[in-house]
């Protein structure tokens, strides 16, 4: 390829893998921000904090503008700091106005400077954790040179996410079920996929095809009888309707299955047959050890889909100690209302996090097993 | 039938055992239930009692149900090919062997791997009509460009809720990249040396040779993607719940509404009932349509 060629490809490339990567970026970038940011406008990529001294000690603050005109900040007899423009105190009186009852009140109230404050600076409020609701936050006017701005990662974000929602029930729960899963499917269709691609018996072929046919058939279709069967079992609010069906297989791993069986060499299990081997120990000691990257892959696809899962999970939990985590951030969300979007953002990624890092793993066989189970269907 | 064929049938039958009782208890059984269930009045509180064509009868009259299938098959007129054409546009940039070819794929495939659950919430935030990202940008090019409109308010929008959601589904064309790859890499060299000794531009090997041999791996993705979008739950019970206006009220989620909010099962599975037909009529159709246009190369 010429190298004005590849100027253009890449031309071509690079934006489009900007726009691609862009949500998963603003979601990292919002799961790092501090709730005030995270819902600001004119957004800002770069999360940061701000300190400030507040009663002479530094602390983490949100600004909040700056005032225009001179000001004085005075505490009242009654002990209340408050913030009034300069021109409304004189001689140790401030001027409060209240609309009462529709009527405009003008009081002069007994109170004693505390601190000018000169136009341009800026309020600054205490910043408290949202999950621990402190009833008043401080307050005070900080020049903005006494303004500590700095670059600062919310990290604290993933902590309040794992405590707003059990989070670490959640994973086990959904870690339990993805490896009763994993276990369930390796086991069931590799059993089944060595019935029909290493053993020939009359109406093999037929009995393939209609296990094809049936992945035609949508889940939507059985789902209402399967919930009247599991409800008849009393298994309705536990988990084996998540897992107890795929220890019977599926006509999609058992098809890929069969296809790498298919490609073992017919002469390797011939031979183990002359010394005398069973067709049992033909599966396990031979067909077993050499398909091991197909079951990588069955497993892997599993293990996704298990963690993915959200309409089994909905249609059979019903006790928030049993939810899986797909459930539960799904639960956190509605019941939320959707405002907590920094800690929303945070658990996402979390659910993401385990997701990417077995592709990374495993890259290989993944784009295998897409690009095979696509092509041949 | 000789001994040496029974004992293969016996074998073959106890090493498909597994998947037998699945197929009868999981498919089977399910089916033709909710095939009876369709003639029934059921919830699964009470037993089921006969009436009939009633279930049916309803279902003709009902507009929310018409609703369902023209939401659905609007999304999937839009989302199918579009995504499609993404995806072979996107496979054919990256089928060249130029460096960094590897980061860039697994870019384009990222999103795909993304949870359903993470997927709607992130989207949740983007469409978000105060604070999302997506309309500062949009209405920071708007005011730019001086033009008098306003970002729509996506998902709270009956008109922009669907195209929100098609968007958001192009970007997770990551897994048909993949297979469109895997496509474009099996196609022959010879034929584009073919093309070159006839004489043939860029764009006409595209459309001459690339699009033909590609033919099979569309079509399995177009039966796939249909097949797809009568399922699609999550991702929109998630994020609108079906609204606004029923916008987003998808086939699927009509029959898990009635089924299991409305409890009314037997009219659910009449639903069903005429899912399992619909599926069944697309496929028979594309395959028609297919085999017409379909190129299977040397095969």
């Amino acid at each position: 390829m010429t190298t004005r060629t590849t100027w253009i490809w890449q031309f071509m490339l690079v934006p489009l893998a900007g726009i691609f990567l862009f949500p998963l970026l603003w979601m990292f970038s919002t799961a790092l921000k501090p709730v005030d940011q995270a819902m600001r406008m004119p957004p800002t990529w770069i999360p940061k904090a701000y300190y400030a001294p507040l009663d002479g000690v530094r602390t983490r603050v949100v600004p909040r503008g700056t005032n225009a005109v001179a000001g004085v900040i005075v505490a009242t007899t009654g002990h209340t700091r408050l913030f009034v423009p300069a021109t409304d105190f004189h001689d140790g009186r401030v001027r409060i106005v209240r609309t009462l009852r529709g009527a405009v009140v003008t009081n002069l109230v007994a109170a004693r400077l505390l601190k000018d404050v000169p136009p341009g600076w800026v309020q600054v409020l205490e910043d408290v954790d949202q999950t621990s609701m402190a009833a008043q936050r401080r307050w005070d006017y900080v020049a903005p040179s006494a303004l500590d701005t700095r670059t600062e990662l919310a990290w604290r974000n993933f902590l309040s996410a794992m405590r707003v929602i059990p989070f670490a029930r959640y994973t086990l729960n959904t870690l339990i079920l993805c490896l009763l899963c994993v276990i369930g499917t390796t086991v069931s269709n590799s059993l089944i996929a060595y019935g029909f691609a290493r053993v020939e018996w009359p109406g093999r072929d037929f009995y393939f095809a209609l296990t094809l046919a049936t992945m035609m058939v949508p889940f939507p279709v059985t789902m209402i009888a399967l919930y009247g069967v599991f409800k008849s079992l009393h298994w309705v609010g536990t988990w084996y309707p998540l897992w107890v069906p795929v220890f019977f297989g599926g006509a999609f791993n058992i098809f890929l299955l069969r296809q790498f069986y298919l490609t073992i060499p017919q002469d390797l299990t011939d031979a183990a047959r002359i010394d005398g081997c069973s067709e049992w120990q033909i599966f396990w000691r031979v067909i077993v050890p050499l398909s091991k990257p197909a079951l990588a892959v069955v497993a892997l696809f599993q293990f996704m889909g298990t963690w993915n899962d959200f309409m089994g999970p909905l249609l059979y939990l019903n006790d928030q100690k049993k939810f899986t985590l797909a459930l539960g951030l799904q639960f956190f969300q509605s019941q939320s209302g959707g405002t907590e979007w920094h800690l929303l953002m945070a658990a996402s990624t979390l659910m993401l996090l385990p997701i990417l890092v077995l592709f990374f793993f495993t890259q290989k066989q993944f784009i295998q097993g897409i690009a095979t189970t696509g092509m041949k269907g | 039938m000789t001994r040496r064929t029974r004992r293969a049938l016996l074998i073959g039958l106890l090493f498909t055992a597994p998947w037998t009782i699945g197929l009868l208890a999981f498919i089977f059984y399910p089916v033709l239930a909710s095939l009876y269930h369709s003639f029934c009045d059921y919830s699964v509180l009470r037993p089921a009692v006969w009436i009939g064509l009633d279930n049916y009868r309803e279902l003709v009259r009902d507009e929310v149900f018409w609703q369902t299938i023209w939401n659905t098959g609007v999304f999937a007129l839009a989302a199918i090919p579009l995504g499609i054409v993404v995806a072979v546009a996107l496979a054919m940039l990256l089928n060249t062997k130029s460096h960094g070819m590897v980061v860039y794929r697994t870019i384009f495939f990222i999103p795909s791997l993304v949870p359903m659950v993470t997927l709607a919430m992130l989207w949740m935030w983007i469409f978000n009509g105060s604070y999302g990202i997506l309309n500062y940008g949009l209405n920071s090019v708007l005011r730019l460009l001086h033009l008098p409109f306003e970002a729509p308010g996506w998902l709270l929008d009956p008109h922009w809720a669907k195209p929100a959601l098609v968007l958001m589904g192009m970007w997770g064309c990551g897994n048909a990249i993949v297979i469109f790859l895997a496509g474009l890499q099996d196609i022959p060299v010879s034929l584009y040396e073919a093309a070159e000794i006839d004489g043939a531009s860029r764009w006409q090997k595209t459309i001459h040779v690339t699009i033909p041999m590609l033919s099979p791996v569309i079509y399995f993705n177009v039966i796939m993607g249909i097949i797809g979008t009568f399922q699609i739950f999550a991702v929109p019970y998630i994020m609108t719940g079906g609204g606004p206006q029923r916008a987003t009220l998808f086939y699927a989620m009509y029959i898990f509404q009635s089924a299991f909010e409305d409890l009314r099962m037997g009219y659910a599975s009449a639903q069903a009932v005429i899912l399992f037909l619909i599926i069944l009529a697309c496929t028979y159709l594309a395959t028609r349509v297919m085999r017409k246009h379909v190129h299977y190369g040397g095969v």
